[in-house]
């Protein structure tokens, strides 16, 4: 038996019709919960991996545990329940990825919110029109000619009302660099305006990035506390929540905050959203299809398929796919909406312009009888940073490349078994390395991303099926085409390089550089920060959604994430995906529910 | 608020799978369930850390487990200051990771087709951490063995332990049927990782590693601290079981 005839409608009972069913209850699939509820709809969210919670999942007693959750994985999505194939060129055999390694995808109720380091980064307005913005000021000749960037079709200035709402979900903590147009001191001046400042003060720094700032102002760069989603004191959000200060206990990506501290759908949203009448969610159950009415131009709700194996079918009215960045890209190829994506052809819009971004990082070693950085202490996105090399902040004509990124010291607390690090030409085992394990620990700088890069979309990298491997319930898994292409490997060494001289600036005695370079390797940790497959846009033809994340194909169906990035900016990526999720949900109150149908015209 | 759903359709090989899911993620509810209306919270719903058990080797032999030992002081060896990688418990460590979910790829994507790719498509292994060191322990005690005058690894003085060691990270001990050198690195990365984990694994014992990196432990807040440039963290550290003083039959894995 195959595939569709395993979890064909026939085979599952039916459940009774909601208005609207959610796929995924992380970020996204909460925020759009949340308001639709609000709107007086009945709603009920499918999310593929158990609820979470602080104290069931992640309690003081039990999250500073490196080994479980960092090394094994814990709160993360494990590869025997899905996984993806990878190769880097069209020509090659793909194969599976079995352990994670380049990035680590979450499951779960609150998705990746759970295990973030909370950076709350906003886009350039430049990242929205970039292929406008670069082709006017380069000209189109500057790009490599594989290279497939478009504009997003909406701007900054359209996303900036819900960015904002996003950061005071949060309670983001930072210090504004552009309120209403004016510069402000302290904070960063190439950020778009934004119309009121951050609804908490930044975090304290530790004594690396007091360093670091110092540094960074004597070589002429303005540095500015990295905005966090870790806040520097108690906060009440617009719903009614609260959130205590960080500890600084240096728990944070891959771990669940204990503290309510991080911001994440189960501090911000889900305590309001649960008590609601007109809210369900399921858990532990995987939506394997979106199923569509014989026109296939209409959903009719989604299959999913609960943890005793048994298959069921959500009818509703409307559709919100609002998974992980890959996964909403392979579940709208399993569910064969839209047309897949062809680098023969170039034509296609599921899986087109995929990304990751272009992360690098240089640890300084300084000499541990002047400096102890106590690197324990820290936060997932405490952090200073500079932004002169991001976007297109600085000339790139003389460089040769396009793209960039901001560069800076987070120290996100230096859990030992990855942060025992010794200077270059340290033997690896032995006496030599342990003495200098003992001599290095407090007083080595190693930021959490250092440099982190845009990665630019090109018509070879992309999203398919595989022909060969298939999942636990014979579905094929997704292949990834990607590789590192010359115009982000030259941006990663001019910014790394600007990095390393910072670095060294702070009194480093030795560096340990680390540039990013091709082939693309599936197996050390860079971000998860993987983008598109289901970009937004204002042509059909280069995208699969629409301006307001709505289905080209399916006018009831809005698919929510990072999925819609038609390439990827030098930013974390949250902060953007939590305003492109109320700028849809806007949308749909506003405009689609008075009047359901294609929002724009294709 | 629950809502039971019976069966409609039963997919042996799912179930079996999830099945397997199960056992190996938690002892948590992996079971689906309908919530509305309050936050699914369970009284002591939490789900512990299980420490390593003291006594015998739960996956090594006799044998190997001594080359074990052996390796762990040579890739940490003792000082006068702190344990090695024998008495700070590496190989107790790595004996109980292999037992458990490491050994037995859980949680891992270990369909076939195995197919050898480029290294940067990550491990195709079908047999995983148990067959690596398995095999990988008998054939460094054979070449050894055949090199070193008829000794196994662990019999070997110091300094000839450290040549071979050497030899086989340069690539210049082949090992029979065993990638020496990747063996090598795998037991290198691991009698590390012990050595810095909680002590509730088996290693780092008495938090011997975290004294002498200065890492204080599960200490959770630093709030006093964050704004103290420049100056050493006074207290000692603490593992997720506390500190051996704090209770009198010390609970946990030592």
């Amino acid at each position: 038996m195959d595939f569709e005839q395993l979890w064909s409608p026939v085979m599952a009972r039916i459940l009774p019709k909601k208005d609207v069913v959610i796929i995924g209850l992380g970020w996204t699939g909460a925020v759009m919960a949340q308001e639709l509820t609000d709107e007086g709809l009945d709603v009920i969210a499918i999310e593929r991996g158990p609820w979470r919670d602080a104290p069931t999942d992640f309690p003081p007693s039990q999250m500073q545990d490196e080994l479980r959750y960092r090394v094994r994985h814990e709160l993360f999505l494990r590869p025997d329940q899905l996984t993806f194939t990878f190769r880097n060129k069209v020509d090659q055999q793909a194969l599976p990825i079995r352990n994670w390694g380049a990035f680590m995808p979450p499951n779960g109720v609150g998705g990746g919110g759970v295990h973030w380091n909370a950076e709350m980064w906003r886009f350039l307005p430049s990242d929205f029109v970039l292929k406008t913005h670069l082709t006017q000021r380069y000209g189109a000749d500057f790009l490599p000619s594989d290279m497939t960037i478009q504009d997003w079709g909406i701007t900054y200035d359209e996303l900036e009302p819900h960015y904002d709402r996003f950061e005071y979900l949060c309670g983001t903590s930072g210090t504004a660099g552009n309120l209403r147009g004016k510069i402000m001191e302290g904070g960063n001046p190439f950020e778009g305006p934004r119309s009121r400042d951050y609804p908490t003060k930044a975090q304290p720094q530790p004594f690396s990035h007091t360093l670091f700032g110092k540094a960074a102002r004597e070589l002429g760069y303005k540095p500015f506390p990295q905005p966090s989603g870790n806040l520097s004191t108690a906060y009440t959000n617009p719903l009614g929540l609260r959130m205590g200060p960080c500890t600084y206990c240096g728990f944070c990506e891959w771990f669940g905050c204990s503290n309510y501290s991080k911001a994440s759908p189960q501090t911000t949203i889900l305590p309001v959203l649960v008590r609601k009448s007109n809210f369900t969610a399921r858990d532990n159950s995987e939506v394997v299809k979106i199923n569509t009415d014989r026109s296939g131009k209409h959903a009719t709700g989604v299959t999913f398929v609960d943890s005793s194996g048994e298959a069921w079918e959500q009818p509703a009215d409307l559709v919100i796919l609002s998974a992980f960045s890959l996964f909403n890209a392979q579940l709208m190829l399993h569910s064969g909406i839209g047309q897949p994506y062809d680098p023969a052809t170039g034509e296609g819009r599921i899986g087109r312009n995929f990304t990751h971004q272009t992360t690098s990082s240089v640890n300084g070693f300084f000499d541990h009888t002047k400096f102890n950085f106590n690197p324990f202490i820290g936060s997932g996105s405490i952090g200073m940073c500079i932004d002169e090399f991001n976007g297109d902040n600085f000339d790139h004509g003389p460089h040769g490349f396009v793209g960039g990124g901001y560069v800076g010291q987070v120290q996100t607390g230096a859990r030992p078994i990855e942060s025992a690090l010794t200077p270059p030409g340290t033997p690896k085992w032995g006496t030599g390395w342990k003495n200098a394990v003992r001599d290095n620990y407090l007083s080595t700088v190693k930021p959490g991303t250092g440099v982190h890069g845009s990665f630019y979309a090109y018509r070879d990298i992309y999203l398919d099926l595989d022909p060969l491997y298939k999942d636990r319930f014979s579905r094929p898994l997704m292949r990834m085409t990607i590789d590192i292409k010359e115009n982000e490997a030259k941006q990663n060494r001019f910014l790394t390089d600007k990095f390393a001289e910072i670095i060294k600036a702070m009194g480093a005695a030795s560096l340990a550089k680390t540039y990013r370079t091709a082939p693309y390797d599936s197996t050390t940790y860079q971000t998860t920060h993987l983008n598109g497959g289901v970009i937004m846009g204002a042509d059909p033809k280069t995208s699969a959604v629409n301006r307001y994340l709505q289905s080209w194909d399916v006018s009831n169906l809005f698919v929510l994430g990072a999925s819609a990035f038609p390439q990827n900016a030098g930013y974390n990526p949250t902060l953007t995906v939590g305003a492109l999720a109320y700028w849809a949900a806007d949308a749909i109150r506003n405009q689609y529910l008075t009047k359901p149908g294609p929002l724009v015209d294709a | 608020m629950e809502t039971g759903l019976g069966p409609v359709v039963s997919r042996r090989s799912v179930l079996l799978s999830t099945a397997a899911f199960l056992i190996a993620t938690s002892s948590r509810r992996t079971t689906a369930k309908t919530i509305s209306g309050v936050l699914p919270w369970e009284p002591n719903g939490g789900n512990p850390p299980v420490a390593a058990k003291l006594g015998p080797w739960e996956f090594f032999t006799a044998e190997e487990g001594r080359a074990m030992e052996a390796l762990a002081d040579r890739i940490i060896p003792p000082d006068p200051q702190t344990p090695g990688g024998k008495d700070s418990g590496s190989a107790v460590f790595v004996d109980r990771q292999l037992a458990g979910g490491y050994g037995a790829q859980e949680g891992l994507y270990v369909r076939p087709p195995f197919i050898t790719g480029a290294k940067n498509q990550g491990t195709q292994s079908e047999g995983g951490p148990r067959k690596e060191y398995r095999e990988g322990l008998a054939a460094l005690d054979r070449a050894c063995q055949a090199r070193e005058g008829g000794k196994r690894f662990a019999d070997l003085p110091d300094d000839r332990k450290d040549q071979v060691l050497k030899d086989l990270e340069e690539g210049n001990l082949k090992l029979e049927g065993v990638d020496g050198k990747s063996f090598f690195a795998l037991t290198i990365k691991d009698v590390q990782t012990g050595f810095f984990a909680d002590p509730i694994y088996g290693g780092n014992r008495d938090m011997a590693a975290w004294k002498m990196i200065g890492y204080p432990g599960a200490r959770y807040n630093y709030l006093d601290w964050v704004g103290r440039h420049n100056e050493r963290f006074p207290l000692p550290p603490v593992s997720m079981t506390g500190r051996a003083e704090w209770t009198s039959n010390n609970s946990g894995a030592r």
